[in-house]
């Protein structure tokens, strides 16, 4: 052999003449919301390691808000921005910053329901130790001297960090790198819970199975297009397409794979079937913060896969998610339907929301994206909103999440009933709310595009969907408060900002969502 | 004749005018209905704590927009004729595909003085209720609600175009309804506002057809576009906008045949009886037409329509003042008769616009000090309403009988008082149109005089027929000081709008103005009708001062009973709307149960089956889900493959 016979020092010699290795330059304003989140992230296990405990909760509360806030304004700052930069594998554009702005809120309001500690009288969302073993006699201990997991905080703004990185990846390695960073600290944070420890490391166990699972599938797609193109870089994979359009069943193949890594993240059917069971293990506070965020990084990242790397073949995958997104409706609504958990049951209309917006992803045109990012900004503070008031309605064994003991909840405290209702009907897509104007505006996309039979089993969907939303409503308005309705606990001014947020947000996208439609219309275009 | 008359409209009616920017203390437009909104947003969401300083807040909020007001009235009376329409335009407001609305004002002539009716005789009410509603315990809520009604009713007089318009006409049903019900506890109170609700749904349905109608036929639904081009639209579609617009305002403004809510509304607290049912929001539908004259005048018919709907509720109302014992529900009958006048005045063209609004001014003021004096009377008596059961007040109630007694000789239209030279006026332009129309006016003016006499017979004068526990009192001054004011308004106002405020010359540029020959000369008409006035007035006197009232009310004559029962009105729209929307339900409700549910039912039990299947997939064992998973992804290389294959 050739090369057996060249000595080591030459062919490091070689091959660097041949293509010789240049540093990649980076703008580092560019990445500056990633760089502020990821780099609290670092200084946030530091206080974890050098701050006393008492010192440690409001140290990391400061840290992540003004984090958080930091990184928001340096969003803003990049507004406009279209360009690339690391060689290509950070794309900065239109789509990627409006969806990096709603995260950092939606993180925002996440992190205050996750700062919440006047609901459970011993504390926080979260176990007091993670390692006690549930029930034993350290975790009452650690219970009873008031212990908070603080580590919460590191995790919680890697978590963040990665999907700010996941909505820009513009190459698949980078977006296997951000798809983890994001996910691995969401697996500890589902593991967490206070309150019912079984269930919620049960959710993480499974969580964490299932997405290493999907990782791998997705890494292996990764492989499998690298072998037919010869490059990871999304723009680059379409020049490979059109190069050599005949050459694709690798292509294809790989393809797929990397499609069910991205379906798993947004709860696709039939990826979802994790989503049950984590929505409901989580600690409340994650569940919201986790609904909302996680689908619209993924959902981006779907996007930019689609659109920037596969838009020459869409002829191929436009069939194959057109199955998917009408069976990700209907078992999405329909399983809801005999939901008696409300955790569960929002799970299951997560699931049918996915399937909504995945019309405006098969529409493939500036249009569905643009509908896709108005429907996920209402999404996500919709969600979150109606997570916030889970966490408040509570029995003598933490939240009450037995339909049974929702009823007659208007009659106890017609506040809380009433923000309630008002983000089921957003979800419900009823007009005067957010979600009204994202339903239409994907719908319209839908039929634009000339997916009018889609867009039918969609409107079908929302059908069966409304019954389960408006059934809470029914309940909580309608019903006589029995020996089993939970009582509302007046949260702190962490939970009550994030909640009046969330709702003045949901009603007013639906009162007046011309701002909000013009800014993701100028914005649906990715940079290439 | 209704083309040679039509010839005559088109000579008064007016040219648009160019709309000035909003400059100066004009830039505060907006600031008038922001500041009774902020009060209505304070009172109602505020809570309890609002409770203390909330009716004085109210109060603040409308007195700063009456004070507002006259500064903006003074701005413009400074400036040209031809520079009085001003516009302010805040932010687009709806924008779909053609179809825009702004959210924009347009303060001009007309707009004015509803905006000085509305906020002075508004602010005038807050005060007087300061008193009148001192003990009740939701007062705080009833501030809330009439500061939102002052805020809708702005809007409505204020808003450039239709849509938005409707926005405020629909604003201010909803705080009528909720003043008319706002003793809810009090079942007779919860059904007047139901009632009033309904009925004004039919109007508004009448409204929001006309807007469709209008955007369909001009493509937009500014007043100023509207306008602009209606000579160009056929005179079919102008007519049926203007019946439709009728529709509108018969609803809104009590009118035949939609006049049966405005008795009943009387359940509600009797400064929003002043307010709302008197003064300000009755008149709208006045307003709707004269602010629509630009296609009135060139569609006949319609406006032929609007006489007759005008002149059949002035004797209606005043055929029921005549006849009811309770003293709210007789001035109530007074209130149709009277928007009747202005109704017709308003159907007669560019002769009577102008005349319409005069006499809306003037009733406004006159006969929310007629309310006000009822409810201080009222006060006094145990809230009690009987006219029956009052009797001699006057010596008890000093500066109520006085103030009464000015809104008396205004309404009977006795010179100088207001109302005088104001229904005078409408007389005589009905007289140019038609002697028929002008001769029913003045009978209707008799009329009048005959039921006002009775009323202040059976109140002021005569024997005392009180109840036992009754210890009448005047009431205090927070609440004469109101009557007091109103009162000199009900004596000056007229002279003063007609002789100092040129109120022809200063509306015209907005409604047009045209004079022609009458067949009676000013002072014949005067004289006739105000022999009319003396003759009704003294047979009230003697039928209710000179003998005794019976305490029980006497079986009557036809006419009476019949006036009683609010002309039958009830009955009427029994028969003509509620059996036959009864039938109609009914028949829905079967086609509903069986067929409708039939096809729900079915499928929500195959969605319910469906969904109770699927769910056992869902079995809880991550390998299951990870075959699930596999299974997914062969499905999706499936299809990926296959459709590169076909």
């Amino acid at each position: 052999m050739n090369s057996a016979s060249t000595s080591v020092p030459a062919l490091v010699g070689r091959f660097a003449s041949e293509t010789p290795f240049e540093l990649p330059v980076i703008d580092y304003r560019l990445i500056l919301p990633i760089l502020i989140i990821l780099g609290a992230g670092v200084v946030s296990v530091l206080i974890e390691a050098f701050a006393p405990r008492r010192a440690r909760r409001p140290l990391q509360l400061v840290l992540v808000f003004v984090s958080l806030i930091a990184a928001f304004i340096a969003v803003i700052d990049l507004a406009k921005t279209q360009a690339l930069t690391a060689a290509g594998s950070i794309a900065v554009d239109g789509p990627a910053l409006v969806m990096q702005g709603t995260l950092l809120i939606l993180s925002l309001l996440g992190a205050m329901l996750m700062a919440e500690r006047t609901l459970d009288p011993s504390g926080d969302a979260f176990a007091p130790r993670a390692s006690a073993l549930p029930g034993s006699e350290d975790e009452k201990q650690f219970a009873a001297r008031g212990y908070l997991q603080t580590e919460v905080w590191s995790l919680f703004l890697f978590a963040v960090g990665g999907m700010l990185l996941f909505t820009v990846a513009n190459d698949l390695l980078i977006m296997f790198v951000a798809l983890e960073v994001m996910s691995l600290p969401l697996y500890l944070l589902a593991g967490l819970a206070r309150r019912r420890r079984l269930l919620s490391q049960e959710a993480a166990m499974k969580y964490f199975i299932l997405g290493a699972f999907s990782s791998a599938f997705f890494l292996y797609g990764a492989a499998l297009i690298y072998g037919y193109a010869g490059s990871i870089d999304l723009p680059a994979i379409a020049d490979a397409l059109s190069a050599k359009p005949s050459e694709s069943s690798l292509m294809l193949i790989g393809l797929g794979m990397l499609l069910v890594g991205l379906l798993f993240k947004i709860g696709a059917v039939p990826f979802h079937q994790w989503t049950p069971d984590v929505y409901q293990g989580a600690p409340t506070p994650v569940t919201g913060f986790m609904a909302a965020t996680v689908k619209i990084a993924a959902f981006v990242a779907l996007f930019r896969v689609l659109y920037v790397g596969f838009g020459g073949v869409r002829w191929d995958w436009e069939p194959m998610l057109w199955i998917v997104a009408i069976l990700t409706m209907l078992v999405g609504s329909i399983i809801a339907v005999t939901q008696t958990d409300i955790k569960r049951m929002l799970a299951y209309s997560s699931i049918a929301q996915a399937g909504f917006i995945l019309v405006g992803v098969v529409a493939a045109s500036p249009e569905g994206l643009a509908g896709a990012m108005f429907y996920l900004v209402t999404y996500g503070f919709t969600t979150i909103g109606a997570f916030a008031v889970i966490m408040l309605v509570r029995d003598g064994n933490g939240e009450a999440t037995h339909l049974s003991s929702w009823a007659g909840l208007a009659k106890r405290s017609p506040l809380v009933a009433t923000l309630f209702a008002i983000f089921m009907l957003s979800l419900a897509g009823i007009p005067l709310t957010g979600g009204f104007i994202g339903k239409f505006s994907v719908f319209t996309a839908g039929i634009a595009a000339g997916d009018t039979s889609l867009v039918l089993v969609a409107v079908v969907a929302s059908i069966i969907a409304a019954f389960f939303y408006v059934r809470v409503i029914v309940l909580m308005f309608f019903s006589e408060p029995n020996d089993q309705t939970a009582v509302v606990v007046i949260p702190s001014v962490f939970t009550t900002v994030a909640l009046a947020a969330a709702a003045t947000i949901t009603v007013v996208l639906g009162v007046v969502p011309q701002p909000l439609l013009e800014l993701v219309a100028h914005a649906d275009v990715f940079v290439r | 004749m209704i083309n040679a008359s039509a010839a005559v409209w088109a000579e008064g009616a007016p040219t648009l005018q160019e709309v000035m920017p909003a400059e100066g203390v004009f830039s505060l437009i907006w600031l008038l209905i922001a500041l009774p909104l902020l009060g209505a947003t304070v009172l109602l969401l505020g809570g309890r704590r609002t409770n203390t300083w909330g009716p004085y807040l109210a109060v603040l909020t409308v007195s700063a927009s009456a004070i507002l007001g006259i500064l903006m009235v003074v701005g413009l009376m400074d400036r040209g004729a031809e520079e009085r329409s001003i516009g302010q335009s805040l932010f687009t407001w709806v924008f779909a595909g053609q179809f825009e609305a702004n959210m924009a004002f347009q303060l001009d002539q007309l707009s004015m003085v509803f905006v000085l009716l509305i906020t002075v005789v508004g602010a005038l009410i807050h005060v007087y209720s300061l008193g009148y509603m001192q003990h009740d315990p939701n007062r705080r809520k009833f501030f809330g609600y009439l500061n939102l009604f002052v805020a809708a009713m702005l809007l409505l007089v204020l808003a450039n175009n239709y849509l938005l318009l409707y926005v405020g006409w629909e604003g201010v049903g909803l705080a009528s309804y909720l003043l008319i019900g706002f003793w809810q506890h009090k079942p007779s109170a919860a059904a007047a506002a139901k009632k009033a609700f309904i009925i004004n749904r039919v109007g508004d349905v009448g409204l929001s057809i006309a807007i469709m109608v209008i955007f369909v036929t001009f493509g937009s639904v500014t007043f100023d576009d509207v306008f602009g081009q209606a000579s160009e639209v056929n005179e079919g579609t102008l007519t049926a906008i203007g019946l439709l617009l009728l529709l509108a305002a018969a609803g809104k403004s009590a009118q035949f045949p939609l006049q049966a809510w405005l008795l009943d509304a009387m359940e509600g607290p009797t400064p929003v009886s002043a307010l709302i049912h008197a003064a300000t929001m009755v008149t709208a539908g006045v307003y709707l037409i004269a602010r629509s004259n630009a296609i009135y005048d060139r569609a006949v018919w319609a406006a032929t329509a609007v006489v007759v709907v005008g002149l059949i509720t002035i004797f209606m109302g005043a055929i029921i003042g005549s006849a009811k014992d309770d003293i709210k529900k007789s001035l109530a009958g007074s209130t149709m008769s009277q928007i009747g006048y202005m109704v017709m005045a308003a159907g007669l063209g560019p002769i009577g616009y102008v005349f319409a609004i005069f006499h809306l001014l003037t009733h406004g003021v006159f006969k929310a000090g007629l309310f006000l004096g009822a409810g201080s009377v009222m006060h006094g008596m145990n809230d009690n309403v009987n006219m029956r059961r009052y009797g001699a007040l006057r010596a008890a109630m000093v500066v109520t009988f006085i103030t009464f007694m000015a809104g008396y000789l205004a309404i009977i239209g006795i010179p100088p008082f207001s109302g005088f030279w104001s229904k005078d006026e409408i007389i005589h332009a009905a007289f140019e149109r038609s002697p028929i129309i002008g001769s029913l006016a003045i009978l209707a003016a008799g009329i009048t005089g005959f039921y006002m006499t009775r009323m202040v017979a059976m109140t002021f004068f005569g024997k005392a027929r009180w109840e036992d526990d009754a210890h009448p009192h005047e009431s205090p001054k927070v609440m004469t000081i109101p009557l007091i004011i109103l009162a000199l308004g009900s004596t000056f106002l007229g002279m003063a709008l007609l002789f100092w405020g040129n109120i022809e010359t200063w509306l015209e540029p907005v409604v047009g103005f045209s004079t022609s020959t009458s067949p009676l000369s000013t002072e014949a008409v005067i004289a006739i009708s105000l022999t009319f006035v003396i003759i009704g007035s003294i047979i009230g006197w003697i039928s209710y001062a000179r003998r005794e009232v019976p305490i029980v009310a006497p079986r009557g004559s036809l006419l009476t009973r019949a006036a009683r029962a609010d002309l039958y009105g009830d009955a009427v729209n029994e028969g003509l709307i509620v059996r036959p929307s009864f039938w109609l339900s009914r028949l829905l409700i079967w086609f509903d149960g069986r067929v409708v549910d039939g096809l729900v039912n079915g499928s929500a039990a195959l969605v319910g089956g469906a969904s109770g299947r699927m769910r056992r997939y869902q079995s809880g064992f991550a390998r299951s889900y990870a075959l699930s998973m596999v299974g997914g992804t062969v499905l999706v290389l499936l299809a990926l493959v296959l459709v590169r294959l076909s």
